[in-house]
Parts: structure tokens; C-alpha cells; sequence
């Protein structure tokens, strides 16, 4: 159940690891839902984030379509700080991969470091995230949106229904944002 | 005394080759066997009086030789032709290469400038660069690390560079340099990252500043003169860079300057627009904003401001003011008047007297555009001047938080930076346009320097109740501000026109065609399906006695970003999702040079 008290402190730890080949433009690294079913099935929930079994942050769609708010949320942070290099809805540019999937490919802890530290290959550069507060502050918001987008559980475009903000991610918020 | 005639002779020899540099220039320009210029003369009309390839004969149109660049990212702008000699820029790392057309285009010279790659995630919608000028036997790059680089046209070899801006904080440049008298005046990108944009001047022989001018700031820093420079005909008043800004916002206010640059060396004047406000979300920079999203008129010897006119005080949607100010002379009411026409992202086609500032036609140039009801032209009026609002599609209004929905056009404009044509021949307007509507959520943001400072979330889609494309080509009619005709087209229009004599008109696709119609009728005569999304510019030129007619593609830009895997509407509902048209479906990435003629 432990889980990091801050993005920021967290990111500092992950800095070293390695890092995996990655994808540029347009190039699809397909994904197969049922290969990726156990780095995104619900293991429980608090305040409305949802987990894994390995303290993963996931998504949770209801029947109806009703999206948990930290997708909702990702939906809205993506698309103002990573959808001008990586398109709409994780699909990929001429020049940047297709995240949804890479999302999913990288898992949770090489995704965080990515974004945190960026990470170059030849003229295909990722930039680093780790002082941006709008980016920072809703990683988890992001990945699980990503994430969901991946494994098309939620189809393209603006989640029509969602869970209510709770308190506490809105306490979360707040004290991230300053 | 010895000294005194050193000095005074030093004066003399500097003047005349200021006048050289000029003189060299606009004869080159003048004449129409070069493209000396990427806006093909200092009036932005993309026009040329070259016939040989005409309405009759231009179906039988041939490719005659290619040229691959190298570099596989969006190819914007186009090359240049000065004698035999032809200069093709590309996108990052922005190299420059000289080819000799007396020799089947063999490679005299290549420039490639290092640079370091963390520019590319600070620029905004891939890595475009819109080409390389020509003055005074000199190459100027502006790269896309804002260095402005002058080389030996003949040699390639670096003559002076210098520095710009800032890529740490943003800054970096994707325009090219507007070389005229004995300056070269560049601009600088960045709205996204909360740049402060500027306008500079840079003298033409040692790269020396002459003058720069903020968008927004105290006067000293806009060079504006509250009692001289005038807005709409009133004097702007002291102060009005800060004035109408919430504290130090102005600081990190954006206003970019990376359009398409014009002059009229008879007023002594460049005209150039100015981009958004920082940031997309409005609620955090309470005012109009002056003087973002402005068209500007500025004495190309000082920098001062003759008159300014502000399109869309206190932005809500992103509709940057950076497109091209096209300058003609035409015939209204039985008088010729120097006018200057500009298509603003907005969605409204602008005709305006360009030596007092006069606004004469205020119209949009796509019938979907719904944001406005449209611009007071009463000079009674207090708000005169200004586009009325609908409330259903401010996202102002509607307030932080909330997703305004339907709201046209979309944030990339009725028309972005890809430049029109005019033909003096017909009078008309030929507009590559975008067909695309959005729904946009504005939400706070904190700024970090260097750091993207959106504060917005949008979604596009084709425009709803129309042909289903997202775009269109047209003909406008400036002086009575009417579509003349409209040609729909599956993906948005993203290259520059060229009209000629020989009354056809050509633009590119974002599919790869290459596409000539009829300037009149807009009757299709000729397309070919070139091996790359086109976003650059057609250009012209004659060379041992034939014309030809060259692009670049290269698919990419901020059409490569929202295209590539299609649009949806979320309103539609799921049904209609991957409906529309994928970009990836249709093109792959390249960077080609096309150069086509009649066969011999």
C-alpha cells in the first residue's frame, strides 16, 4: 500500500533508470489489450484513485461509461500540454509516437521517468517535465488517461460522464499546485 | 581634420552600400525569372507575371527534376531562385543547400549549423522552418534556435550571426527574415511558453541591432508614441503596452511575431501581426491584452509605430494575428487606394487603407465561423473596431473549468500561416483555408520559464453541417468582402498559393498533390500526387528559357499533429468516432523538392 507521498521526491529516485528504445513518428508499437490486462486491472481504491495489486495507479470506466475524475482530469492535462507533439487522444503526430500505447509498453515507472527527465534520440527529443507543475501535478491523471486510451477503454475525445472530484484529490491538488 | 574626412567618407561609403543592398534586392524581385523572396515580392501577392505555363497548357504539366532534402520533418516555406543559382532550406536542423541550375542542380554549397536538439520539444507543432532571404549577396537563416545567420550567397561561407533570443525560455523561431533596406528585421516564436514577442531589426552588413519592438510593455519598449501612433485613427495614448494588463502578466504576454512580414518602401513601412495573448485561458489575463492579436505598421528606419488595429482584444480562443498582410492597389469608389488585405485566424478577412490605418471591410471568409457576429465598423460607435462576442461560444463568459462547445473556427484558425496569392489581373484574393471546429476548456496553469503555459484542453473536428473536409480553397473578393468561389477539400489547406499571368493559380494538399486551377473559375486543370503531405509554398521561376514551378513536401506542422490520425467529434456520439479522414492514410513522411515543366 505504500505509495510515493510526492511526485517530485519520487521522480529524484528514478532518475537512474535505463532506459527502453522508443518509438518516433507515426511508427505503432500495437498493443493487444489482453497482453497488458494485469497492468491495469483494479486491485482496490481510495478516495477515488483506483490501484493495481502493485500500487499502480489505473483507471476504473463504469458500464455507463462514467470515467473515475484522475481520467477525466488526464484527458484535459494531456490535451493542453502533450497532444501538440503526440496529436489527439494519444494517437501520435508525423513526428512523435502514438503515447497511448507507449504508455502501456513502458508501464507506470519508465513512463514517470520519461516525462520527468525527458530523454533524447538523435533529432527525436522527448523534453523533461520534472519542474512543470501542470504536469507534475497530474502525472498520475495522465498515465491512468493514457493508460485507459491504450487498452481502448475509453474511446477518443472528451469522457462524456465522470466520477465526482474528491475531497482528497482535491487537497492533493491544491497543496501540489500551490 | 584628417580624421573628420575618414569619418564623413566612412558615412558616404555606408550610405551607398545601403542603397545597394536595397537596390540589389528589389531588382531581383522585379524580376519575375527569380523567386527572390519567399513571399515573391515585398507586397506578400505571391503573384507572377510568367505565362509560359498557362490555363491552356498547364494539364500537360511534367515533373522535370527532384531534389530529396534529407531531413524527413515538415517542409514549410519555399526555395529561392537568384540567377542560376537555387537555395533550398529544411526543417531542424535547418540546413541550407545552394544548387546550380546550369548544372542539373549539383550542390555548390551546404550549410548544416549545429544545434543543440533541446530546442525541438520548445517548439511548438514540430520544427518548420519558412526558408531562408536573399540581400545584399548574402543567405540570412534564421534558425530555429532564434540565431540569425548571414552567409556568402556565392560561398555559404558564415559572414556574421546573432543571437536573437532565447531557447531556455521558450524562444525559438520558425519564420523567415524579412531583408529590406539595409536591415533584416526577424521575429520570434514562443506564445505557448509565455515568450514576451518582439519585432527586431538587425543591420544588414554586420548583423548590429538597430531597433527591437515588444508587443506589449512600457513605450520605450513597444516604440509606440502616445500621441503619434494611432489605433483606428485615435492617438493609443501613453502606457497602452501595460494598460490594459493584470499586473506583470504583460511580462510573459506572448504576442509572438511569426507570420509572413510586408513593406511598402514609398511609406517606408513593414506591416506584420501580432499572435495570442499567454495564456489560452483568459480568466488569468483580465483585459484586452494590447497589443497581442494586433496588425502593426511600423517605420522600417526606427521601428516607431504609425498605427496599429487590434482584431481580437482579450483572446479567448487562440486566434493568433500572425497571418500575412497582403498590400494592392485597387480601385474603391472610383479612387485607387493603397490597401492592405489580411485573413485572420479569427475567421474575419480584413481590408484596410495601409498608410492612415482605416478599416474598410471586416468579413468572414468561411460561413461556419460563429464565434462573432461580427466587427463594429461604426466610427461613431465606442466600439468600433471590435468583433461582437456571441456568449454561447466565449469561453470567457462561460468561465474556467467549462468545456464551451461548437465553437468555430477551431484553435489553428479559418486560416493559419499558409499565405494567400493576389492576382492583379483578377483582383482576387486565393485563400488556403482550414474548415475545423472545437471545443475548448480553459483551466489555470502556473508558468515556469521554459515550460509549455497553455492553460487549455481542445478537441477538433471537421466542421459540423458541411462537406465533412476541413477544408477549403477560395477566392475572395477584398473590396466587397465575398467568397467569390469555394473549393472543398478533404484535409485543411496547408500550403501557400501562387497566382500567375498565365491565369492559373496552384496550392498544395496535405494529401501530397500538387494542384493547378483556373484563376477565374477555380476549374481544376492539373494535379499530381507529389511523395509527401505538402504544408510548403509553391514558388516560380524561368531558367534558360522555361518556367517551372516548384514545392516542397514533406508532411508535418501543426497539420501533422492534429490530422495524422484523423479528427472526431465528440458530439457525435461514438458512432462517428474514426469517421473522419486520417491523415496517415493517405501520406508518409518525406522531404522532397518537386520542380515541374511543360515538356520540352
Amino acid at each position: 500500500m505504500m505509495r510515493p507521498a510526492s511526485n517530485l521526491v519520487f521522480a529524484a529516485a528514478l532518475a537512474s533508470l535505463p532506459i527502453a528504445a522508443f518509438a518516433s513518428n507515426w511508427d505503432d508499437q500495437p498493443v493487444d489489450p489482453a497482453d497488458f490486462e494485469d497492468q491495469v486491472v483494479i486491485s482496490y481504491d481510495e478516495d477515488g484513485r483506483y490501484y493495481t495489486e502493485d500500487d499502480i495507479p489505473t483507471y476504473n470506466i463504469a458500464e455507463d461509461g462514467t470515467v473515475d475524475w484522475l481520467t477525466f482530469n488526464g484527458f484535459r492535462r494531456y490535451h493542453a500540454e502533450c497532444h501538440v507533439c503526440h496529436g489527439p487522444d494519444g494517437e501520435g503526430s508525423t513526428y512523435a509516437p502514438k503515447i497511448k500505447n507507449s504508455a502501456l509498453h513502458m508501464g507506470y515507472y519508465d513512463f514517470f521517468d520519461v516525462v520527468v527527465n525527458g530523454r533524447k534520440n538523435g533529432n527525436s527529443v522527448m523534453p523533461h517535465f520534472g519542474e512543470n507543475q501542470n504536469v507534475m501535478c497530474y502525472l498520475d491523471d495522465i498515465y491512468v488517461y493514457l493508460a485507459a486510451r491504450g487498452m481502448e477503454a475509453v474511446p477518443r475525445g472528451r469522457p462524456a460522464k465522470k466520477e465526482k472530484k474528491s475531497d482528497l484529490i482535491r487537497e492533493a491538488e491544491d497543496a501540489c499546485m500551490g | 581634420m584628417k580624421k573628420l574626412m575618414l569619418l564623413t567618407s566612412g558615412i558616404a561609403f555606408f550610405a551607398s552600400q545601403m542603397a545597394m543592398a536595397n537596390d540589389d534586392l528589389v531588382a531581383q524581385m522585379e524580376d519575375p525569372k527569380q523567386w527572390a523572396i519567399q513571399t515573391g515580392d515585398y507586397k506578400n501577392q505571391r503573384y507572377s507575371e510568367l505565362d509560359q505555363i498557362n490555363a491552356d497548357n498547364v494539364g500537360d504539366l511534367q515533373v522535370a527534376w527532384t531534389f530529396s532534402t534529407g531531413v524527413l520533418r515538415g517542409h514549410e516555406g519555399s526555395p529561392l531562385v537568384i540567377g542560376d543559382t537555387m537555395y533550398v532550406h529544411t526543417p531542424f536542423p535547418n540546413i541550407v543547400y545552394a544548387l546550380d541550375l546550369a548544372n542539373e542542380g549539383k550542390i555548390i554549397w551546404k550549410y548544416e549549423p549545429k544545434q543543440d536538439p533541446d530546442v525541438i520539444p520548445v517548439m511548438c507543432c514540430d520544427t518548420v522552418n519558412r526558408g531562408v532571404a536573399y540581400g545584399d549577396g548574402k543567405i540570412f537563416l534564421h534558425q530555429a534556435d532564434t540565431k540569425v545567420v548571414a552567409l556568402d550567397a556565392k560561398s555559404g561561407a558564415v559572414v556574421w550571426e546573432v543571437q536573437n533570443g532565447d531557447p531556455a525560455i521558450g524562444e525559438t523561431n520558425t519564420a523567415t527574415v524579412l531583408p529590406i533596406k539595409d536591415k533584416v528585421i526577424v521575429g520570434i516564436s514562443g506564445g505557448e511558453f509565455g515568450v514576451r514577442g518582439s519585432v527586431t531589426a538587425y543591420n544588414m552588413a554586420d548583423g548590429s541591432l538597430a531597433w527591437r519592438a515588444y508587443s506589449m510593455g512600457p513605450d520605450e519598449d513597444i516604440l509606440m508614441d502616445p500621441e503619434k501612433t494611432t489605433h483606428l485613427g485615435t492617438p493609443v495614448g501613453a502606457d497602452s503596452g501595460t494598460n490594459t494588463w493584470e499586473g506583470d502578466q504583460w511580462m510573459i504576454g506572448g504576442g509572438t511575431t511569426w507570420g509572413w512580414y510586408s513593406a511598402d518602401l514609398d511609406e517606408n513601412l513593414m506591416y506584420y501581426g501580432t499572435g495570442n495573448p499567454s495564456t489560452w485561458n483568459p480568466a488569468q489575463r483580465p483585459g484586452d491584452n494590447r497589443w497581442s492579436m494586433t496588425i502593426m505598421a511600423r517605420d522600417i528606419d526606427t521601428g516607431m509605430a504609425r498605427w496599429v488595429y487590434q482584431m481580437t482584444p482579450h483572446d479567448e480562443w487562440d486566434y493568433d494575428g500572425i497571418n500575412e498582410m497582403i498590400l494592392s492597389e485597387q480601385e474603391i469608389d472610383g479612387e485607387t487606394r493603397k490597401l492592405l488585405t489580411h485573413f485572420d485566424r479569427n475567421g474575419l478577412a480584413y481590408t484596410m487603407d495601409r498608410v492612415s490605418g482605416e478599416l474598410l471591410v471586416a468579413e468572414k471568409f468561411d460561413p461556419v465561423v460563429n464565434w462573432t457576429t461580427g466587427v463594429d465598423m461604426d466610427p461613431e460607435s465606442e466600439t468600433y473596431g471590435r468583433p461582437a462576442v456571441v456568449a454561447q461560444y466565449s469561453t470567457e463568459q462561460n468561465g474556467e473549468d467549462v468545456n464551451s462547445t461548437g465553437i468555430c473556427p477551431a484553435a489553428l484558425g479559418t486560416k493559419d500561416q499558409q499565405p494567400a496569392a493576389y492576382s492583379p489581373k483578377t483582383e482576387l484574393m486565393y485563400v488556403p483555408t482550414n474548415h475545423v471546429c472545437m471545443d475548448y476548456e480553459p483551466f489555470r496553469v502556473s508558468y515556469t520559464a521554459g515550460q509549455p503555459y497553455v492553460g487549455a484542453t481542445l478537441a477538433m473536428y471537421p466542421a459540423p453541417d458541411s462537406h465533412g473536409g476541413m477544408g477549403n480553397f477560395i477566392a475572395w473578393d477584398n473590396i466587397n468582402g465575398e467568397i467569390k468561389w469555394s473549393i472543398p477539400e478533404k484535409f485543411s489547406v496547408w500550403s501557400g498559393a501562387l497566382a500567375t499571368a498565365g491565369d492559373v493559380v496552384f496550392y498544395g494538399t496535405l494529401e501530397g498533390h500538387l494542384k493547378a486551377i483556373h484563376a477565374e473559375t477555380g476549374e481544376e486543370l492539373y494535379k499530381f500526387k507529389t511523395p509527401s503531405g505538402i504544408i510548403g509554398n509553391v514558388m516560380t521561376y524561368e531558367h534558360a528559357g522555361r518556367q517551372y514551378v516548384g514545392i516542397l513536401s514533406g508532411v508535418g506542422g501543426w497539420a501533422g499533429i492534429g490530422l495524422a490520425a484523423g479528427l472526431t467529434n465528440p458530439n457525435d456520439g461514438l458512432g462517428a468516432v474514426g469517421g473522419y479522414a486520417a491523415l496517415s492514410d493517405y501520406t508518409a513522411l518525406g522531404g522532397q523538392l518537386t520542380v515541374f515543366a511543360l515538356p520540352n
